[in-house]
């Protein structure tokens, strides 16, 4: 009896399943039927040979050098260049801006660590897509026309055109005379640190200017010795516009600043919920130790912290990737924008779409993958 | 040398007078010092955002000739509330719009009432759901028919917030229990969805809603953009409910079920009765989580051309009449979503406060 | 159990009542408007003349009353349409995937649309594409334009012509993509590019409407290039195609025979015989068409001939005050040829 039931039960859970992988294929089979059947009868070009033929297009600003002549191929390239670049300077940023925001909340000042929670309550609350928007607005609207544009430093010119500075110029000798001039830095290093220099009574300040000055000295002579290897680019209004120097526009700006701020008030509150995590108790056994504050800080609440930190904070930097989508709306050419164009363009909507999921999930899982390595390999080896 | 300096300022103040506590508490050693001038800091450079937006301000009602000061320019606003409310929303049928935003306030009231949850709730926002509808889409009783493509505002803001996480609750819960579900097949596909609508943008998913579904589905079956755009943030909420979801079902001892079933109680009985419940009241604070998120991330909508809150205001903002009323049109609109999220934030709190009094 | 079924109901009402739009649509796109009762044409997201709502949500412009037309001949009801705003880059799929019946949303007649996935129909505007700079710059034609950074807008021809123009004249422009058309106005006035390209026929809507003193800005061509600006329909509906072909024809054709508004009625009486098969008082057409015998008298009487509806939406009667240029009557010097009503 009992045998038979569990047998009909195990019957039902296995027609069960595989009514669902059934209904899952047919589900499957029958939106490409479908899709198969609507690009047949309205005549819509499919496949991706047109990934070969020459773009056309233009964008406005990249990581990876675009040409209009170039493919469709490198156009996703380039787009997929810009999303990671955008991506990576958030994440850097906004890590630094979210450990500031924790300790400023953690520093038990009343006004500061007020400020630090007014500004959570701000950002968390208000939709990205908002802010990017408020920004692009005043990068456009405050700033004063090119021709008058402001020139606070100069070589710097803030204008509508987005900002413009100075750019390291570098000759064919230029990575000869950096490397040069790291390896003396180097060595100047070890002869300071060594046994033979320290035995001599000098204050350890004056052996420290000495050294730096040796240093600055030789690299000076080098640089004049190698007919200036490398030099400052200076951005000149020629015309209608800036020319040369290095140049942040204002989309790139307003995305970068939005995206940041925004997101550091995330990663703020995880930092911060990761050092509290830690117990109380930690700190007072540290003081009991006699350690400064700093080194209780950076030496054993932080580690601690951290295992406690990375997981949510993969989470947030992968959401903060599918973020960099929402540029699209100020026009800054990230993968989104590109996936516009060329769906325009070549009216192959269906492969330029599925080209961004594409690239979306596999950044998504390789992310997560990385994460868990590391995740793995910081957790704590019980014993 | 630092330790010194925390000693110091942990040792007791031996005049308890108010002026000296303030002197020790923000001036008491060089560090704390050194913050309360960063904060003075910071304040001070808010005081021009601050006189631009309140003390410099035009506030009257007026032409936009009112506004040639150095002041936020409110007028505008002012002028331009219906746009931005109501969209494209014809002006003599604007009160049904209206109406729709109140009956959605009224019903989120409702809901925070504990007492009222359970089937009662439900029954009440599907027939609440059911007159929104009707009110903005018309045609019926006398009122004038109003196709999807006029609708806009506020309305369509709440309501795709509303009908995302509502649709979305239910296919959550099933994903959840798929993927704690011991059929292999059941569990494969439920990691599969959550997981792959997890690591897509939701712009990408509302790309493919928007352009790509058509092709997907038979001819003979158009959904309009507004249905489509739903549908792609109605899955959105669905996975990212559903892994919430599995955080409760996961802090749930097994010894309920596996009682239920020796009594003999069926499977989906159990879940609805005993596990869902609990598994649920267990993660209120992350699903009002996710109910901002999702507040928030209607706003997107405005990148397929779905004419909400933050695309009426983009499209009042553009006319010509008004010195660059940009920062102020979207100042408004981020006021109006910030008061929503800290409002159900709030909540969150209060309830989270009172979970904590009941299990002490 | 009963319950829960109450509540999965409830639950699926409001995806129901969403999902209440679908429609029938085998039989062809004429079958599908008529049981509709309306028709859906694809609209721009605001171009003033061409198609942008006016301040009670009425659409008006050229484009909006071409689709008028289509709509009286089919439905005999110029305001039996449904205008879906898209963007550049959804506007194609929408005509594709069904979500309009017609997109007369100034597109630019090119082989690539033609030969991937849609059909068009018969000019309904020519156009040079132009670029719109502050005069205060002094510059008043392309060669002038080294170094300018330009808005485009995606989905448009534009975007190849801003490359084409800077690598001819090797002037280095340095283009702002925008994905919507109000953005990348915006960001013009707001002094972020130099200059903003689109149709001439656009960039005098933008100006008119959107510019502090329109008298500070100038408009030049971008090429030497007209383009044809024609509604679209979907591929593979013949009677459809021809429907919304002879539509426009009437419009053109109208004014050919120096039939207006005004003088329709009076027309019906008329003996040329050309005139009495057009208007449909010597039957043949309609029933040709699968339309009533009557609808190039209809649309007339709606909305006037083409000459009366360029004058009302963009020429002298209008804030764009448009030349008719090349939209004039061929035998006016223009390029609008009638066809043969026979």
């Amino acid at each position: 009896m009992l045998r038979t039931l569990w047998y009909s039960d195990r019957l039902r859970s296995l027609v069960a399943q595989v009514a669902l992988l059934g209904g899952l294929v047919g589900l499957l089979f029958w939106l490409g039927n479908n899709t198969a059947s609507n690009l047949a009868e309205r005549g819509i070009r499919t496949g991706l040979d047109f990934l070969s033929r020459p773009a056309r297009f233009p964008i406005s600003e990249s990581v990876i050098r675009y040409d209009p002549s170039d493919s469709f191929l490198w156009a996703f390239a380039v787009g997929i260049g810009n999303t990671l670049w955008l991506s990576f300077l958030t994440i850097v940023l906004a890590t630094l801006g979210g450990l500031l925001l924790a300790l400023a909340r953690l520093s038990g000042h009343p006004l500061l660590t007020r400020l630090g929670r007014s500004y959570v309550t701000l950002f968390r609350n208000i939709p990205l897509i908002v802010q990017l928007l408020f920004f692009y607005g005043i990068a456009t609207s405050v700033f004063p026309a090119p021709r008058d544009a402001l020139n606070p430093v100069p070589g710097v010119f803030l204008s509508l055109r987005g900002v413009y500075a100075p750019a390291l110029e570098i000759a064919p000798g230029g990575g000869l005379f950096l490397v040069l001039c790291g390896l003396s830095l180097v060595g100047v290093a070890l002869a300071l640190r060594s046994r033979h220099l320290r035995g001599r009574h000098m204050p350890r300040a004056l052996r420290l200017v000495l050294g730096v000055a040796g240093w600055a000295g030789f690299c000076v002579a080098l640089w004049a010795a190698m007919e200036r290897p490398i030099g400052l680019d200076l951005p000149e209004l020629t015309g209608l516009n800036f020319r040369g120097g290095t140049y942040l526009s204002p989309e790139f700006a307003a995305v970068l600043i939005g995206l940041v701020l925004y997101t550091s008030a995330f990663t703020g509150e995880i930092i911060r919920g990761g050092i509290e995590a830690i117990a109380r108790g930690q700190w007072e056994a540290g003081r009991a130790l006699g350690l400064s504050e700093r080194h209780i800080m950076f030496r054993i609440i932080l580690p601690q912290a951290l295992r406690v930190i990375v997981p949510p904070m993969t989470s947030q930097y992968l959401s903060t990737v599918k973020n960099t989508t929402l540029a699209v709306a100020v026009g800054y050419p990230e993968l989104g924008l590109i996936v516009n164009t060329v769906t325009n363009q070549t009216g192959q909507a269906l492969e330029s779409i599925l080209i961004m999921l594409a690239v979306f999930l596999t950044i998504s899982l390789s992310v997560s993958a990385l994460m868990n390595l590391y995740n793995a390999r910081i957790a704590l080896v019980e014993r | 040398m630092t330790n010194n300096r925390t000693n110091a300022t942990a040792q007791p103040s031996t005049s308890p007078s108010m002026v000296s506590r303030g002197v020790r508490i923000f001036f008491g050693s060089w560090l704390s010092a050194l913050l309360t001038l960063l904060s003075v800091a910071i304040i001070l450079a808010l005081i021009p955002a601050f006189r631009w937006a309140v003390l410099d301000a035009q506030w009257q009602a007026g032409p936009p000739e009112l506004c040639h000061g150095a002041g936020a320019c409110w007028s505008f606003i002012h002028a331009k509330l219906r746009l931005i409310l109501f969209g494209l929303y014809p002006p003599e049928a604007q009160w049904r719009a209206f109406t729709v935003i109140v009956l959605i306030i009224a019903l989120v009231l409702a809901t925070l009432w504990p007492r009222l949850w359970g089937l009662r709730i439900i029954g009440l926002w599907a027939v609440g759901l059911a007159v929104m509808l009707v009110l903005m889409q018309g045609g019926v009783f006398g009122m004038s028919y109003v196709p999807t493509s006029k609708w806009g505002g506020l309305p369509i803001t709440l309501l795709l917030a509303v009908l995302s996480l509502g649709l979305g609750f239910p296919i959550a819960v099933v994903l959840a229990l798929g993927r704690r579900s011991k059929l292999p097949v059941a569990r494969a596909v439920s990691i599969l969805m959550i997981e792959l609508v997890r690591g897509l943008p939701l712009v990408g998913l509302l790309f493919v809603a928007a352009i790509l579904l058509p092709l997907f589905l038979p001819p003979d079956w158009t959904i309009d953009k507004l249905g489509r755009t739903l549908a792609a943030l109605t899955i959105f909420a669905a996975a990212y409910l559903a892994e919430v979801i599995r955080g409760g079902l996961q802090g749930l001892s097994g010894g309920q079920v596996e009682a239920a079933q020796a009594l003999g109680i069926p499977y989906w009985k159990t879940v609805w009765h005993i596990v869902l419940p609990q598994a649920i009241q267990k993660v209120i604070p992350p699903l009002t989580n996710t109910a901002i998120v999702m507040v928030k991330n209607t706003s997107l909508v405005l990148i397929v051309g779905v004419f909400d809150i933050l695309s009426a205001a983009r499209s009042a903002a553009t006319d010509p009449a008004w010195p660059a009323p940009s920062t102020e049109a979207y100042l408004f609109v981020a006021a109006i979503y910030f008061i929503i999220c800290t409002a159900i934030g709030w909540y969150s709190q209060h309830l989270e406060a009172g979970v904590k009094a009941r299990s002490h | 159990m009963k319950t829960k079924m109450k509540i999965l109901t409830a639950l699926a009402m409001p995806a129901m009542l969403l999902a209440g739009t679908a429609q029938a649509q085998s039989g062809g796109t004429l079958a599908a408007v008529k049981e509709r009762g309306r028709m859906v044409c694809g609209a721009s997201q605001g171009t003033p003349g061409f198609g942008a709502p006016d301040d009670n949500g009425y659409w008006r412009g050229l484009d909006v009353e071409t689709c008028r037309a289509v709509a009286v001949a089919v439905l005999g009801d110029m305001d039996a349409v449904d205008f879906v705003p898209l963007s550049g880059q959804q506007r194609i799929p929408a005509l594709q995937t069904g979500e309009v019946d017609m997109l007369p949303r100034t597109m630019t007649w090119t082989l690539q649309r033609d030969a991937n996935g849609i059909n068009f129909t018969t000019p309904n505007y020519y156009e040079y594409t132009g670029f719109m700079m502050p005069k205060s710059l002094g510059i008043s034609e392309v060669e002038g334009m080294t170094g300018a950074t330009v808005c485009v807008q995606t989905g448009s021809t534009t975007e190849l012509v801003v490359n084409d123009v800077s690598t001819k004249h090797d002037l280095d422009l340095s283009p702002v993509v925008f994905d919507n058309t109000s953005a990348a106005r915006q960001a013009f006035f707001s002094g972020r590019c130099d200059a903003l390209i689109t149709d001439a026929g656009a960039l005098a809507s933008v100006r008119a409407s959107m510019a502090d003193n329109p008298d500070d800005y100038i408009i030049f061509p971008a090429t030497p290039y007209a383009d044809a600006l024609t509604p679209a329909v979907r591929q593979g509906d013949d009677q459809w195609m021809d429907i919304v072909t002879w539509s426009i024809q009437a419009l053109i054709a109208a004014e050919n025979f120096g039939i207006t508004q005004a003088n329709v009625d009076e027309m019906l009486e008329s003996d040329d015989p050309r005139i009495r098969r057009f208007l449909g008082t010597d039957p043949g057409n309609g029933a040709a068409l699968g339309l009533s015998e009557d609808f190039a008298y209809q649309i007339v009487k709606a909305l006037g001939n083409y000459g009366e509806v360029f004058e009302r939406n963009v020429g002298m009667d209008s804030p764009l005050k448009l030349e008719r240029g090349y939209n004039a009557l061929y035998s006016d010097g223009g390029v609008m040829f009638p066809l043969a009503f026979q």
